[in-house]
């Protein structure tokens, strides 16, 4: 079966075969000679629009256009563009995609790439709406399971922090859902758990576990994706004060934990995981900073000949 | 006009909305901008239904206005089984079933403030379904609850 989408805008859009041939598609991209892949995307035009600033999301999808041989035009600050003169986020898109093959957007307004997609007669892939969609984060962490466990069912994922903003470990949760079998802990103070609507949707198909304490399913865990816990969510600094040390990752988690164990986090990290881990086994989290270039490679190639 | 109605005015030329939910009538008439109308409009809560499973029912009399289908979808999203009664020379012309739409295009704007719908003015696109009533925005992705949704639809 193919690919059934035109534009990557939610990780909800997608069906569970969409999913997966984008996770094959990266690891043909990573498996592609260089001078094989560099002509993918030769004669194309790929805008790059950050209206919002970003660095791993931005540079590795400026990096798997140049690996694929396109070229980028674009602005990583909104500061620069037509938008600082009123002009609409419609306008700008239906003058872009005059111009460019595909475009690739962040803005920090929800829905944002929804509408993009809606007026651009090209193929648009959100980079992130503010704290809505990041479909490609969430690909790029389910392809980082699969290669390295060579799967995704059967596994037991903690997620752990903040869970009950965080965009990311949402998008998570409804991926794992269309894989189904699957152990979800959901690691949270009692301020941040995950939305019970989400659990409710997600329960059936994947078995979740809510718990505040993160010693008590560490020894289960296949994976532990960590977030940051923002001192802004809390309306009560006190009980930032004491929580903010509970959930933060050292060394010594390690002792509690079975072999082959790995610990992700989107990434950037302020306190929640000591420098101390970078170097061991289960840092698995710049492997999977790395892994958005295949994956964003994967996405560019599928869309590039899709007709709207 | 059945025989339980008979305590209310008919009408020549309008509409009739039977069969509504208790405590529907008064939204319904929020949501047509007729709290003042121009022609007559009568109201009946909590009257005698033989027809109804709870036995009771509202009911409201428009002289003079024809609803149209965006109208019908709005009662459908609040009032699901009520029947719009098109009126005309004292006969009944049209009887359409009041049914919850799949899809509401325009019909009531997204709560959320940070939507692109909400910042660019957009005609508001959501998708519906029952039991209990949600409306996800085919924008932002939030859902809204049934009590948010009396708050969006004017």
């Amino acid at each position: 079966m193919g690919f059934s989408l035109t534009d990557i805008i939610s990780i909800n859009d997608f069906s569970k075969n969409d999913i997966e041939f984008v996770l094959k598609k990266a690891e043909e991209m990573e498996k592609l000679p260089k001078n094989k892949k560099n002509s993918v995307l030769a004669d194309k035009v790929i805008a790059s629009l950050f209206f919002e600033p970003s660095t791993r999301t931005r540079l590795s999808f400026e990096t798997a256009i140049q690996n694929l041989g396109g070229k980028v035009i674009g602005f990583s600050d909104a500061g620069v563009s037509s938008t600082k003169k009123g002009e609409t986020l419609s306008d700008t898109i239906i003058n872009i995609s005059g111009y460019a093959d595909m475009i690739v957007m962040r803005h920090s307004v929800e829905g944002a790439a929804r509408r993009a997609s809606e007026i651009s007669p090209k193929p648009v892939i959100n980079g992130g709406d503010g704290a809505n969609q990041h479909p490609t984060q969430t690909l790029l962490d389910l392809y980082t399971i699969k290669k390295q466990f060579g799967k995704i069912t059967g596994l037991n994922i903690g997620l752990l922090g903040d869970l009950k903003y965080g965009r990311t470990v949402h998008s998570l949760m409804y991926a794992l859902e269309k894989f189904g079998n699957v152990n979800v802990y959901c690691i949270a103070p009692e301020s941040l758990r995950m939305p019970h609507e989400i659990i409710e949707e997600a329960n059936g198909s994947i078995k979740v576990e809510e718990t505040a304490k993160l010693n008590e399913f560490l020894p289960e865990l296949d994976v532990l994706y960590a977030t940051r816990i923002q001192k802004e969510r809390f309306a009560d600094e006190f009980e930032y004060e004491q929580i903010k040390n509970v959930f933060i990752l050292g060394k010594e988690i390690l002792k509690n934990t079975k072999k082959g164990f790995r610990i992700m986090h989107p990434l950037p990290r302020v306190n929640e995981i000591k420098p101390e881990l970078d170097k061991t086994e289960a840092a698995l989290y710049f492997e999977q900073s790395r892994n958005g270039v295949p994956v964003r490679e994967a996405i560019l190639s599928i869309l590039k000949d899709v007709k709207k | 006009m059945k025989e339980d109605d008979v305590r209310l005015t008919p009408i020549s030329n309008g509409t009739v909305l039977d069969h509504l939910p208790i405590g529907t009538a008064l939204k319904i008439l929020k949501i047509l901008g007729l709290e003042k109308p121009d022609k007559a409009v009568t109201v009946a809560i909590n009257t005698e239904s033989k027809h109804s499973k709870t036995g009771r029912k509202d009911l409201v009399f428009i002289e003079g206005r024809e609803l149209n289908k965006g109208e019908y979808d709005k009662i459908g999203l609040i009032a699901e089984g009520a029947t719009v009664n098109i009126i005309k020379d004292s006969r009944v012309e049209k009887k359409i079933d009041a049914e919850l739409p799949e899809k509401a295009h325009g019909l009531f704007e997204c709560l959320n403030p940070k939507c692109i719908s909400t910042v660019e003015g957009l005609p508001s696109r959501f998708d519906l379904s029952k039991r209990p009533l949600k409306a996800r925005c085919w924008y932002c992705e939030k859902t809204m609850n049934e009590q948010d949704l009396f708050k969006a639809i004017k």
